[in-house]
């Protein structure tokens, strides 16, 4: 077996344990990772920098647990904006399994501006969270016309009426914009039914996965913004002036992306020397 | 001063880091221990989604119209009292639709359950058609060649004037579609084009390639994160 069979052949084991030891280097090895946001990211922020007290905007919470790591610092760090520019926040989710979770994120971040702003946001006068219903795209739908359409009553079991924020609050028309946060085609609902039937400004956070099927609808001007993955999370919290977890976790991106990069142009070299070898033997048979 | 972390927070946060190293045990190779991880998380699932389900969907849409709530006046919550109310009966036959539904079960009357399947494919396209039409055709079309301004005074991406990268947005777009086009034989000019089209392609799918690299190491930062957190937290 020649050298370039070899590599070929390697175990793909080898590569998961290369993989896991320069992930868990960065945790003993701390450096900074230059952050340079883009136009399409700081969009969001300067949208939501632009909004002034007392005006609503809908966050909707469109992940579940799994992809918590990409999406969970731009939940915290535009929620902590929000409140701190005392925007009247109405949350939501439309992912089965994140509705304990979104519940979880919009309590904590107005518990803790308590500690970074000297003020705790109050459930109903400056935020609220509407809970999980099926059907993404009719829930879309529903809250174009009303939003006790889909949600007669919030995550707690209280009547949308006894909510005082809620008071006069009907419909889109009734906020200024809505930033899904959405690790799948909810995105692709919140684009049809929302900016399609009702016109809705509207801004994405995604998923690694998905984001880059959605840059054609910042292009087309369908959205207004879009943060993708763990990158797009660590510049939002850069623009936030707010590092958390995926500000953190750029450090082993680098280390990780640079494994990823060396193993592929190995495999590649193995692979064109194996074939110029193999076109080699042919020719002097 | 270091804040006291609770039995529960250390107990469910080791059950944790217990049910990650299992999942990641695969990687090395099939056992017990990642089956056992994997159907908890398939079970937790399909029982939190069920419980939410009826508390989010069934209960405020479809009992709420047919059972009497009562508000709690402390707490303004509202809860069902089961008993019955007739001023919106009718909600009985989405009820009925849904029941219908469970009929897939039985061999002898699955038939039933293809009115309320109809009546729900034939709701869901009469919405969907025309907002995707709009939102994913007609809205994208004019924004791949209308909405592109071609200003070529305009400094774009890597300082290349925003009119060239316009020019590259309409060549590729047409040159992917032409690609996809089998009714012509890709020969000639037109084989060209459709090369340039798969290139296009190829750098579509190699930035998806990039974000999903990006977005699987990211679990792992976050899975490896938690079971560094734990270790501080334990030792």
């Amino acid at each position: 077996m020649t050298f370039n069979e070899r590599l070929l052949a390697l175990d793909r084991r080898w590569v998961f344990l290369v993989l896991t030891i320069f992930v868990i280097i960065p945790i003993f090895v701390k450096f900074a990772v230059p952050l340079s946001p883009p136009k399409e990211v700081r969009d969001v922020y300067n949208f939501i920098e632009d909004l002034k007290p007392g005006d609503y905007i809908l966050i909707s919470l469109d992940y579940d647990p799994g992809s918590l790591a990409e999406l969970h610092p731009v939940a915290m760090a535009m929620l902590e904006q929000c409140y701190a520019k005392k925007l009247k926040v109405i949350t939501l989710t439309l992912s089965q399994t994140g509705a304990q979770m979104a519940e979880e994120a919009v309590r904590d971040v107005a518990d803790s501006c308590l500690v970074y702003h000297g003020f705790k946001p109050v459930p109903g006068i400056d935020y609220v969270y509407l809970g999980y219903k099926p059907y993404p795209g009719l829930i879309i739908l529903g809250m174009g016309m009303n939003f006790r359409i889909p949600f007669p009553q919030d995550y707690n079991g209280t009547t949308l009426d006894s909510i005082p924020m809620m008071r006069g609050i009907k419909n889109y028309d009734n906020i200024k914009g809505v930033i899904s946060l959405s690790a799948g085609n909810v995105s692709d609902m919140w684009v049809a039914d929302g900016n399609g039937r009702y016109n809705v400004k509207l801004a994405f956070a995604q998923t690694g996965v998905g984001v880059a099927d959605y840059y054609p609808y910042y292009q087309s001007g369908q959205i207004f913004g879009i943060i993708g993955g763990m990158k797009g999370a660590a510049e939002y919290e850069y623009l936030c002036k707010n590092p958390g977890t995926a500000t953190d976790a750029m450090r082993t991106q680098v280390f990780a992306h640079a494994v990823v990069i060396v193993f592929i142009i190995i495999g590649n070299l193995a692979f064109f020397l194996g074939r110029r070898a193999k076109a080699r033997t042919q020719e002097s048979k | 001063m270091e804040q006291a972390v609770s039995t529960g927070t250390i107990l469910w946060t080791t059950v944790g880091v217990f049910l990650t190293l299992c999942l990641f045990s695969f990687l090395y190779k099939d056992n017990p221990f990642y089956k056992f991880a994997e159907h908890l998380v398939v079970g937790v699932s399909v029982g939190y989604w069920a419980i939410l389900l009826y508390y989010n969907g069934v209960n405020p849409n479809l009992f709420s119209h047919l059972f009497v709530f009562a508000t709690d006046p402390a707490t303004k919550v509202q809860y069902n009292t089961w008993h019955p109310k007739f001023n919106e009966f009718y909600y009985v036959i989405p009820g009925i639709l849904g029941i219908a539904m469970w009929t897939r079960f039985s061999r002898k009357y699955s038939w039933i359950s293809r009115y309320p399947l109809a009546l729900y494919l034939g709701i869901a396209n009469g919405i969907a058609i025309p907002v995707t039409m709009k939102a994913n055709v007609l809205t994208q079309m004019r924004g791949t060649v209308v909405g592109l301004g071609f200003e070529w005074s305009k400094v774009g991406f890597l300082g290349v004037p925003q009119g060239i990268w316009d020019v590259v947005v309409v060549v590729g777009t047409i040159s992917s579609l032409i690609y996809f086009f089998f009714s012509k034989e890709h020969k000639g000019a037109w084989g060209g084009a459709a090369k340039l089209g798969i290139y296009t392609l190829m750098i579509g799918f190699g930035a998806t390639f990039g974000y999903t690299v990006m977005a699987r190491v990211s679990l792992l930062i976050y899975r490896i994160q938690y079971i560094s957190d734990w270790w501080k937290m334990i030792f």
